[in-house]
């Protein structure tokens, strides 16, 4: 364990840009996935069909190659991004891509009854969406969204691989210099778990706070 | 005098079914007209179309004198607007079969938040509005529960008095009893028997019970295959059809 | 900037070979996976508390950390201990383990989507635990489960370029090795990509067809 204690800033800058990364990627993520999942259930074809070809094409390719794309491919296109907007860009818009499933699927589970008692009381269609809907899909989306920020902190330690010092980046060249290389994966892999822990503690918190006084087996 | 809910030569498909077919119904203001039949017989369609829940495939429905799905445009009629919808909206409240309450709401906030964003009360009049309708139908005690803490009657009151929140001429209610145990039926009926007292209010009733028939209604109309059979005061229709159909659905219903 | 179509054509077999060991890799760690998994339901499920309770945390640190994290541990630590393992080994171990924790959620939802009332009926009528599991539960258990399984192989199948980090001549290695002698990515990167699209694209109805093969007469469509 001396050589993470000797390591400790390297580290340390390691999960500040893990961190960084993650946070980033997650609201483009949240935004992505709110953009497309209200997209793909409009009437409209024209707000439909991009939502669509966005969805399949970001979670037909690998996250891998996304990045590598944005990182190798696009200089070439004469757009040259940072390693840091690659990142950030490649994580939040695959997972965004697999977060329009989840709120699709939660405005779907408002039961049909929901919306008619809103129609019903001479609510607008926003304030139906806003004032009825979204809540009720909100607690539904909440730990659906935790497992995704979690899956965004564990794509994050692909930046590692287009040069960005992320906690997996600091690792690794720790690695390369020293052979005694169990104590710093041990801990570079709880740091990863711990902070993970923080992620769906929150995510649990806000479902929480979504359900007060809502039980679930009920009505 | 101008019938308030008025139905001309209506037809109304689901698929290759149809539903009703060139019926035409009227009921008085403040009229309280209760709606027997078997079920698929066209009785909920008719509540649903009243609610703008079911669009209409040909003819007309009038409430209070204006055109629910068209306007009239001199000898034109126009597709409706929001704006058309809106209007007619704010005439008409409904109670459903499975109270659908709002769940993240308290049962003061259910009742409240529509007078609040919708007709745009102040938050302290929309919820001195709910709590008076909510002591009214019993619930004086129980304004912060939510609905999954209520029981079934106690949830299809609040969805009373949040739909009387809203002032409506025509008050819609779809099998509102039905999906309750037998106990709590009462309760229930004591509320729409004290609304009924309203002289203005008209009201539309689906029921499968012929208590809240005989207790409720002005007049009973017999559906069968989207047309009406029978109708005439509950101690006719119920007591001494004339009809056959009327005669054996009463039979099946009496054994349940 | 242009595409070159006929460097494409030149570099084309290079990737295709390395799209074989792709779909390798991927086969080899699901099948990895179904046994981690089943491994992992199974400890989940015992009586005893302890066992009950490191299976659990052992799916939950799976599921957790970066995969690319735990193949460096096979990689780096595992030697220490006199294990070497080939690259490729090591990887789809890492793949299997990773993965074999989605397994496991996999199967214990199908397990929990069985209603208590066919248990109690199988007690009732005096079926043994294992006769119970395999007449009465399994055969209501799998088809929900068979779908969630497709969507593990299609994740491994994208996660398998991590691998390359670990020298695994996969698609993604392959790519990025052409980029890198030749100073020319697009390409080869793009290709990639592309051929990850058309293998996810078709496995799609491959796991649809297998599903509906394995559902039950009752509840088809």
């Amino acid at each position: 364990m001396q050589i993470v204690w000797e390591y400790r800033q390297l580290l340390l800058g390691g999960v500040r840009i893990t961190l960084i990364v993650t946070v980033l990627a997650a609201v483009v993520a949240v935004l992505m996935s709110f953009a497309s999942g209200l997209a793909r259930e409009s009437r409209h074809r024209i707000l439909r069909v991009p939502a669509i070809i966005y969805v399949e094409l970001f979670r037909g390719t690998s996250l891998l190659a996304q990045l590598f794309w944005l990182f190798f491919v696009l200089p070439s296109f004469g757009i040259e991004l940072p390693a840091l907007a690659c990142g950030v860009l490649a994580i939040g818009l695959c997972n965004g891509a697999y977060g329009s499933e989840i709120v699709r699927g939660a405005l779907r589970s408002v039961p049909r009854g929901q919306r008619e008692a809103a129609i019903a009381l001479n609510y607008s269609p926003a304030q139906s969406f806003r004032l009825i809907v979204l809540p009720q899909a909100a607690r539904v989306m909440a730990p659906l969204f935790g497992s995704l920020f979690i899956e965004i902190l564990k794509a994050s330690s692909l930046v590692s691989l287009i040069t960005l010092p992320d906690l997996t980046f600091q690792a690794k060249n720790i690695i390369l210099v020293h052979l005694n290389t169990t104590a710093v994966l041990s801990t570079v892999l709880v740091v990863y778990f711990v902070i993970a822990l923080f992620i769906s503690g929150g995510a649990q918190r806000i479902e929480r706070a979504l359900s007060r006084g809502v039980d679930h087996t009920a009505g | 005098m101008m019938p308030m809910v008025r139905f001309e030569n209506v037809t109304k498909r689901f698929g290759a079914t149809v539903v009703l077919d060139a019926f035409d119904f009227e009921a008085a203001r403040g009229e309280k007209v209760v709606l027997i039949g078997p079920s698929g017989s066209g009785k909920s369609t008719l509540l649903r179309m009243l609610m703008t829940l079911e669009r209409i495939d040909a003819g007309m429905v009038m409430i209070d004198g204006e055109a629910l799905w068209y306007v009239r445009d001199g000898a034109d009629v126009e597709p409706v607007t929001q704006a058309h919808l809106h209007h007619m909206r704010a005439k008409v409240g409904m109670v459903f079969q499975h109270f659908n309450l709002f769940p993240h709401m308290t049962a003061l906030q259910n009742v409240a938040n529509a007078p609040r964003h919708v007709l745009g009360k102040p938050k302290a009049e929309a919820e001195a509005l709910a709590e008076m309708l909510l002591r009214k139908v019993g619930l004086g005690d129980k304004l912060s529960s939510y609905p999954a803490r209520l029981s079934g009657g106690q949830q299809q009151r609040v969805a009373i008095a949040r739909a009387m929140a809203m002032e409506p001429k025509v008050m819609l209610f779809d099998e509102v009893t039905s999906a309750l145990d037998p106990e709590l039926v009462g309760e229930v009926l004591d509320v729409m028997r004290a609304l009924s007292v309203e002289r203005d209010l008209t009201m539309l009733i689906v029921t499968h019970q012929m208590g809240v028939a005989r207790a409720l209604a002005d007049r009973v109309c017999f559906f069968e295959k989207g047309a009406i059979v029978e109708q005439g005061p509950p101690e006719q229709v119920i007591d001494d059809p004339v009809h056959a159909r009327t005669q054996s659905f009463l039979r099946a219903v009496r054994l349940t | 900037m242009e595409f070159s179509f006929d460097l494409l054509w030149e570099i084309l077999p290079q990737l295709l070979r390395a799209t074989v060991v792709t779909i390798e890799a991927t086969l080899a760690g699901f099948a990895i996976s179904l046994i981690v998994g089943l491994v992992m339901v199974s400890g989940m499920r015992a009586r005893q508390r302890w066992l009950r309770f490191l299976s659990r945390f052992a799916m939950e640190f799976l599921r957790a950390t970066p995969l690319l994290v735990q193949v460096y541990f096979l990689f780096f630590v595992l030697p220490g201990f006199g294990i070497t393992l080939s690259p490729f080994l090591t990887g789809v171990t890492a793949l299997g383990l990773h993965y074999g924790a989605y397994a496991a959620e996999a199967y214990r939802a199908g397990l929990e989507s069985v209603p208590r009332g066919q248990w109690e009926a199988a007690v009732s009528l005096n079926y043994s635990r294992l006769a119970a599991y395999r007449h009465i539960v399994l055969p209501q258990a799998l088809p929900p489960i068979v779908p969630s399984l497709g969507n593990i192989a299609i994740s491994m199948l994208k996660d398998t370029p991590i691998l390359a980090a670990v020298t695994v001549t996969e698609l993604m290695f392959v790519a990025n090795e052409i980029g890198s002698e030749r100073f020319q990515y697009t390409e080869p990167v793009t290709a990639a990509a592309l051929i990850y699209l058309v293998l996810s694209l078709a496995a799609a109805p491959l796991i649809n067809f297998i599903d509906r093969r394995l559902r039950p007469e009752e509840t088809r469509a």
